[in-house]
């Protein structure tokens, strides 16, 4: 069974149509990358995931579970997703440990101990061993969002949902990050993100999907949608990504 | 290897630092000399106004000065006190306010409405009046349990009052808050009260301190419009005395003793903005 099934996904704002009948399955272990022009409803797709926006028609299965069922409670559907944004958005007035052990202890109800201690670990396994004790401004960029990947990790997520995860960062600290999801690929963890890196994407996902206008119009194994897309607009697209030196 | 460049300091940047140290003094010079005109400027009218020998006389007679300071003293340390009690209990109330006019819960639309009503209202009316109806209304009723200690009823006055104004800058403290932090929390799967508690409130508080103690200040010297309910404070005293002896220097010792309570705590709100400022700088 799919970890996550989401079936004829629509959402507009204020007139605009954003997503018009999304369909998609993600099953365990596997890696979705969604990529297409800014606009094409890559992240609003992600929103409607974790529900900071609620979906104007379809359904989205986590887990078996309807969780665009207005009954449902939106902070335990939460508590099985980790997202990660393209600014960071670390709390800034606190260390990195308290950043990471916030939900764990808050949510989950783990024992400060026991949250540090699983902190630690994760920060030894992503390179930070040494900023526990720092306040976000002090580190980098890079390291910055390996925090933001670290605090999403900590609550143990199904699926984490990865929002243009390297966009603000400099091509020196893309390679940090996209270094941790490789890794995160590797120990197994189901994924969806969205990215304008296009040879990592072409590297890491299992399955791309090419939004255009809302519309999901292509979907396929990386070999496939990079070298031989079957539409034109997917060609057009990465046509444009190669000349702008993205590729 | 080469070994990294030492600085030795070029002969344009010693003749740029003599400069600008000869631009240094003359700025302090000037700015001495314009003071001292203007402060003689200032005295010479005053002294050679046609009442000053008047002025000086009910105003800033010495021996009034130091038989007042006792009486007016002594009322000064009941604006203390209730402006100490007053303190804590404004921030109570402006931050429950604040808290209750951002719910978002149908249930709860009977308390933010509530909140709302009682920020116009108590911005809307002066300071004095609230102390007024408080002071002379709330006895009146004869309910049980209702205080009629003219402490306590300036402090319940100012509260209503100076709640409000705080609970407004709370207000727009936590509006300040960006938006994509509240989802950061929620996307961790923090509750609205969870997610307020532990990253909005802590960030919004840092941001309000300043306007905050402009509020305190300004309630600090608002503390004496309780002497409208015949509470024997500061400005009351020097009142009795000024009356009594036809001699308004209990006035200035009452002034000073204010100056004296606000400036403190006037400089240190200064010192804390300029330290935000710097920091957002950085």
């Amino acid at each position: 069974m799919s970890v996550l099934t989401i079936h004829n996904l629509w959402k507009s704002f204020g007139g605009n149509v954003v997503l018009r009948g999304i369909d998609l399955e993600v099953e365990q272990h596997e890696v979705v990358s969604l990529i297409g022009a800014s606009g094409s409803g890559k992240s609003t797709l992600l929103r409607c995931v974790n529900l900071l926006e609620t979906a104007d028609d379809g359904t989205i299965h986590l887990d078996g579970e309807e969780i665009t069922d207005p009954r449902v409670d939106v902070d335990a559907v939460r508590r099985r997703l980790g997202t990660v944004f393209q600014a960071f958005n670390l709390f800034p007035h606190m260390t990195v440990m308290d950043n990471i052990t916030l939900a764990p202890r808050q949510v989950h109800r783990v024992g400060r101990a026991q949250a540090e201690e699983e902190a630690h670990e994760l920060l030894r396994r992503f390179g930070l061993a040494d900023k526990a004790g720092a306040y976000p401004d002090r580190l980098s960029g890079g390291q910055q969002q390996r925090v933001a990947i670290i605090r999403a990790l900590a609550t143990k997520p199904r699926v984490m949902l990865l929002d243009e995860v390297t966009s603000a960062l400099d091509p020196m600290l893309v390679v940090e990050v996209l270094a941790v999801i490789r890794e995160l690929k590797e120990s197994g963890m189901t994924m969806i993100l969205t990215t304008h890196e296009m040879s990592f994407c072409r590297d890491i996902s299992d399955t791309v999907c090419f939004l255009d206008g809302g519309v999901l119009l292509e979907k396929g194994p990386p070999e496939k949608i990079f070298t031989e897309p079957e539409h034109d607009r997917t060609r057009a697209f990465l046509g444009s990504v190669l000349e702008s030196g993205r590729f | 290897m080469t070994a990294d460049p030492v600085w030795v300091k070029s002969e344009r940047q010693r003749e740029r630092e003599r400069v600008l140290a000869s631009q240094g003094r003359r700025t302090a010079s000037v700015a001495t000399i314009s003071t001292i005109l203007f402060v003689a400027l200032v005295v010479t009218v005053v002294i050679s106004a046609p009442g000053w020998p008047r002025v000086q006389e009910t105003f800033f007679d010495p021996e009034m000065f130091l038989e007042s300071v006792p009486a007016v003293a002594d009322g000064f340390l009941i604006n203390i006190k209730i402006f100490l009690i007053a303190e804590p209990l404004i921030l109570v109330v402006g931050l429950l306010v604040a808290l209750a006019r951002g719910t978002r819960s149908p249930a709860l639309f009977p308390i933010r409405a509530l909140a709302t009503l009682y920020v116009d209202v108590f911005r809307g009316v002066p300071t004095l009046l609230v102390i007024l109806m408080v002071g002379f209304g709330l006895p009146a009723l004869k309910l049980q349990g209702i205080p009629n200690d003219l402490v306590t009823l300036g402090v319940i006055a100012l509260t209503l009052s100076y709640g409000a104004y705080v609970a407004e800058v709370f207000r727009s403290g936590i509006e300040s808050i960006h938006p994509s932090q509240v989802a950061a929390a929620r996307s961790l799967g923090l509750s609205h009260g969870k997610a307020m508690r532990f990253v909005v409130l802590p960030q919004a508080a840092r941001r309000v301190v300043v306007p905050l103690l402009n509020d305190f200040i300004s309630l600090q010297k608002d503390t004496s419009l309780v002497a409208t309910l015949g509470l024997m404070e500061a400005v009351r005293q020097a009142q009795i005395i000024a009356s009594r002896e036809f001699d308004y220097t209990s006035y200035l010792v009452a002034s000073l003793l204010f100056i004296l309570l606000t400036i403190p705590l006037a400089r240190y709100t200064d010192h804390l903005s300029a330290k935000a400022r710097k920091r957002q700088g950085s």
